[in-house]
Parts: structure tokens; C-alpha cells; sequence
């Protein structure tokens, strides 16, 4: 990809409120260019969505997310994805991985109770047809997700004047 | 038991400033210190005035020198530094800048770029000779010449030249007395910065008049639009300059105190006796860190140069919407924007800029002659605190 657009990708990255006129600023390129070079971008699908990371352990709605490891027997002529696909279309599923090494997906399950994870695993993910073996685990904490540390330990410890 | 007789902070003060060093006791108070003092203490300020990089050293540095205390190595180094870093330094300012130096003999490791500028100029000045200054500039070159017994002459540079220094201002500055020039671009705080072809006429000069040349380039690698000319590497100049640099700006290592002199080996061994009868040699740990941000730093260094370019464009950008006459900075990451269409002096200006819109910046005022009548404003913050710096002082002009 040009350096253009991978150069707008990082400073969306950094903060999707960026407008096209300050990208336009601090790349020293004109605003339409800008513009049009965002909306091909989200034409390409390359940007997917503007998304939010929250710290939600700041929020007294918690949730409970899980890591689920996934053993599954391939099916003929569309190995994993027609599996993948079919737990990927549950809503209480953030993420999916095909991984290499000792399980085949990574299943990223949200809820609001460890009930309700626990109820999921048991009751949709385990029973589907090719799923040979579930392994849960439940995250504690989350120190940093996305490139985002929630807890910033570097916070700015400047002198406000210096020479 | 005797009791000690009391006395006030003040009387001991009045009692004891005789015993001082004339040449110390005559050195006013810094005036970056004065603002700072004015400004501390204060939780609600946007701050634009600090001289040091938003970043943290990166990573793999601060894990480098973090192995190697775990190792052990917490020991002295050879007076001028470890070897390998020498030959690092070498190697990088060869390389970089076209300088080529002997690690052996012509590298000196120092605790900052400021122990190097002090070292050459103890290791230079005879006292009474005259120290040739370009103005607006960094605070502490005037203190640290008149500590040494030098006399600093200030030589104007101008906003409609960007503050380059021309050969005629350094021309009409030099009398039968003058010895040493200092230079530092790219600039502190003008950002300003000198070219192949601006240095020619200016290594003449110095050359008819036999001067020798402290310069410091400890931003050469932040520049925006063209790369850095060390004046080292101009034709006949390298035996006549100490090139001083180091780590803190370009791998944001500010408190680590990591700088080097290179030069010619007769003034690198002078001020190699200097240093090992004063500070024996930087700090081990300091030196680890910095041989890895060399070997392994270069990467992020680019990474955080871009992201300065990108926020010297919005900064310079957003002053001149507000009003305020920016020229454009090609090195470092300050800007120097006027502010002479407010009638204000620099100091009244950053003092009601502090107290009405909460934005500190530096009156320009305490950089020299020239810096009157501009604000030294550092874009090592970010984005967002930019954003809101540059809307407050907005705000705060409209009310003036």
C-alpha cells in the first residue's frame, strides 16, 4: 500500500476523531486528498470500523470476557472455516483466531456473568458437530489491549519548564 | 555541651556570599528558572515549555542497561568512555554526518552534552578571551563562558533570516580578542538551521580569523525537510571544531546524561584531563544504554521524528490562524513564534499566558538578544495537549 494511506491509517489509529483537515496538516497534504483517500480506505474495507477501546473495569457494568481454545475436526473441502463461521455468527463472540500448535481456534466470549460464559460454552460451542475438546479461560485483568496500556505507569513526568 | 548559635537562613546567606566566587556570585539567576518557579506547583497548565522529548526511552534500551546492572556492571569505565561505545559514536557520526573521528583518541564520552561544552570551553578559554555567541540561544551558554573566565558576545540573528547566522553579524562581531564560536543548530530554541551552503562563507570567516568552533548538534537528528550539515564536515573545519552531541534528544535519554566532544585529539586530550579529575567518566549503566540505542535504536528514532514533523506542522499552522507570525521550524522541536503584534513584552506575555489561558511557554526574552519579542514553544506534547494549548492561547489573544 502507499505510504499515504498507511501513514492516515496510523494517525486513525492513534485517534479515529481525527478530522481530514488536521491529518491534512500534519502530513503536509492537501485536505480532499485526504478525504478521498479515507473513503477509499473504508471502500476497500481496509477501515473496517471506528471503534472504541473501553477500560471496562472502570465501568460498574463489568463483563466477563473468556479465551476459549478450540479442538475441531476439519471438514472436507473447507477445512475450518464453515466451522469457524458457524461459531463466529454467535453474538456473544468478539473475536476468532485459526491458530497453529496445540488447538485449532481462539474464541473470544464475552457476557455479563461467568454463568452465562460458562452456560455458552457448554450449551452451544461444545455440542456443535466437530468440536472435539473446549478449554476456558476467564481474564482476570487486562493490562493492555490494541497497543493500549490501561494502566499508563509513563504517565508525563516532565518539569513544565525546562532549558 | 556547647549549643550552636542560632542564625536565620537569611543572615547566614548575608554572612557567607562574601566567600563566594565573584565569577559565580555575578551569574544572575536562570531565567528559564524564574518562569519555572512561577509556573510550578500549578496542576491546571497546559505546559509548551519543556526542552526534552515527550517519548520514553524506548524499550529495548532501558531492558539493555537493565540486564546489564543485573550482570553486574556497575563498575568505572576507561576515563573517555567504554571502547565500544567510542567506536559506536564514531562509526554513527561517520556515517550520519560524513565526521570521520579516531575512537581511540578524538571521542570523548561526557555526563551530557552540557559537561562537553563546558570541558571545551574550560579546556579553550585563556580568561578575558571572547566567546562568540549567535542569539536567541540556549541559557546556558553565556553562564557557563563567564564561569570560565571568557566574555560572551552575543550576535543577533533575525526571525526574516530563520535565525540563520550570516558571515557579515559574525564578521562585525570578532575583535583582535575573539577565540571560540559557539554554535548550536539545529537551534534552541529558534529551531532554525544551517545549510551546506549557508556554512561555507561562515568557515571562511572563521577561518581567516582563526577562531575554533564549539558546536553543538546535539538536535542533528531532528531536522524536517533536509538533513543535517555537521559543520565538522565542512572543508578545513574538522581540526577546528569540537563536534559536542548525545543521546537525550534524538533516543529521548534527557535524564540518563549520556553526550560526547569528538575533535581534534590535542583539545579532546585537554578535556579528557578535565573530566577525569572531575566526574572520572559518565556513568557505566548511561553508557550501556546508549551503545544499544546506537545499534539498535535507529528505527524509533525515526519513528519519533515523524511524529514531531507531524506536530511542528499542526503547531505552526495553528499560531497562524490564531494570529501570531510563526516561522517555520526546520530542526529541533520548538517553535519560535513573534509575538511583537501584542505590544507585549515576551515575559509579560508568557506570565498572562500562564495566569489567563494556562498555557506555559518561555518568554524569549531569557534565550539572549533577539529572543525579545518571541516565545519559545515546544511541540513535545501531544496532539491533543497542542490542540488545547493552541485554542487557550487563542482565546486568551482575543481578550488582550
Amino acid at each position: 500500500m502507499e505510504q499515504f494511506k498507511l501513514k492516515i491509517i496510523e494517525l486513525l489509529k492513534e485517534d479515529a476523531r481525527r478530522t481530514p483537515a488536521l491529518i491534512a496538516t500534519m502530513l503536509a497534504a492537501p485536505e480532499a486528498e485526504v478525504a478521498q483517500a479515507i473513503r477509499e480506505l473504508e471502500e476497500e474495507h481496509i477501515i473496517v470500523k471506528y471503534a472504541t477501546v473501553v477500560n471496562w473495569a472502570k465501568v460498574d457494568d463489568e463483563k466477563v470476557t473468556a479465551l476459549i481454545e478450540v479442538q475441531i475436526t476439519p471438514e472436507r473441502g473447507r477445512g475450518f472455516d464453515a466451522i469457524a463461521e458457524r461459531i463466529y455468527l454467535y453474538p456473544e463472540v468478539k473475536s476468532v483466531y485459526l491458530m497453529s500448535g496445540a488447538y485449532d481456534l481462539l474464541v473470544e466470549i464475552e457476557g455479563k456473568t461467568l454463568k452465562e460464559v460458562a452456560s455458552f460454552v457448554s450449551n452451544k460451542l461444545s455440542p456443535i458437530d466437530r468440536v472435539l475438546s473446549t478449554k476456558t479461560h476467564f481474564i482476570l485483568k487486562k493490562y493492555k489491549q490494541d497497543g493500549i496500556t490501561f494502566e499508563d505507569h509513563e504517565d508525563d513526568h516532565r518539569l513544565l519548564i525546562s532549558p | 555541651m556547647i549549643e550552636p548559635k542560632q542564625q536565620t537562613g537569611e543572615t547566614q546567606n548575608q554572612s557567607m556570599s562574601r566567600y563566594l566566587a565573584p565569577l559565580v556570585r555575578d551569574i544572575p539567576p536562570s531565567g528559564i528558572r524564574k518562569f519555572f518557579d512561577l509556573a510550578s506547583g500549578r496542576k491546571d497548565i497546559i505546559s509548551l515549555g519543556v526542552g526534552e522529548p515527550d517519548f520514553s526511552t524506548p524499550w529495548h534500551v532501558r531492558e539493555a542497561c537493565v540486564y546489564s546492572l543485573e550482570r553486574g556492571n556497575t563498575k568505572y569505565t576507561p576515563n573517555s568512555g567504554l571502547p565500544e561505545l567510542r567506536e559506536a559514536i564514531a562509526e554513527y557520526l561517520y556515517e550520519s554526518f560524513q565526521t570521520p573521528y579516531e575512537p581511540a583518541d578524538e571521542v570523548l564520552v561526557t555526563v551530557g552534552g552540557s559537561e562537553a561544552i563546558d570541558l571545551a570551553l574550560r579546556a579553550l578559554v585563556t580568561p578575558g578571551d571572547e566567546i562568540l555567541i549567535p542569539e536567541p540561544c540556549y541559557v546556558s551558554y553565556n553562564p557557563i563562558t563567564a564561569i570560565g573566565g571568557g566574555v560572551p558576545v552575543g550576535i543577533e540573528t533575525f526571525a526574516k533570516d530563520q535565525f540563520k547566522l550570516t558571515a557579515e553579524s559574525l564578521k562585525n562581531a570578532i575583535t583582535p580578542r575573539s577565540k571560540i564560536l559557539i554554535l548550536c543548530y539545529p537551534s534552541n530554541p529558534t529551531g532554525g538551521i544551517m545549510t551546506y551552503e549557508d556554512w561555507l562563507p561562515i568557515a571562511k570567516v572563521v577561518e581567516e580569523h582563526d577562531l575554533i568552533v564549539i558546536s553543538d548538534e546535539i538536535y542533528a537528528e531532528l531536522t524536517y525537510d533536509r538533513k543535517h550539515v555537521s559543520f565538522a564536515s565542512i572543508p578545513g573545519m574538522r581540526d577546528r571544531t569540537v563536534l559536542v552531541s548525545g543521546f537525550s534528544k534524538a533516543f529521548a535519554m534527557t535524564g540518563w546524561r549520556m553526550g560526547y566532544a569528538c575533535g581534534h585529539r590535542d583539545i579532546i586530550s585537554a578535556m579528557t584531563k578535565i573530566h577525569q579529575y572531575t566526574v572520572m567518566c559518565a556513568p557505566s549503566m548511561g553508557q550501556v544504554a546508549a551503545l544499544e540505542a546506537l545499534r539498535n535504536g535507529m528505527e524509533e528514532k525515526d519513528r519519533m521524528v515523524e511524529s514531531y514533523n507531524q506536530r511542528r506542522r499542526l503547531v505552526v499552522q495553528g499560531f497562524r490562524e490564531i494570529g501570531l507570525q510563526c516561522h517555520e521550524p526546520q530542526g529541533a522541536f520548538y517553535a519560535f513564534p513573534s509575538i511583537q503584534a501584542t505590544g507585549l513584552s515576551s515575559a509579560e506575555f508568557a506570565e498572562r499566558c500562564l495566569f489567563e489561558a494556562k498555557v506555559a511557554v518561555v518568554p524569549g526574552q531569557v534565550f539572549g538578544i533577539g529572543g525579545e519579542g518571541f516565545v519559545r514553544c515546544s511541540y513535545a506534547y501531544s496532539v491533543s495537549q497542542l490542540l488545547e494549548a493552541i485554542d487557550r492561547i487563542g482565546k486568551f489573544m482575543k481578550n488582550l
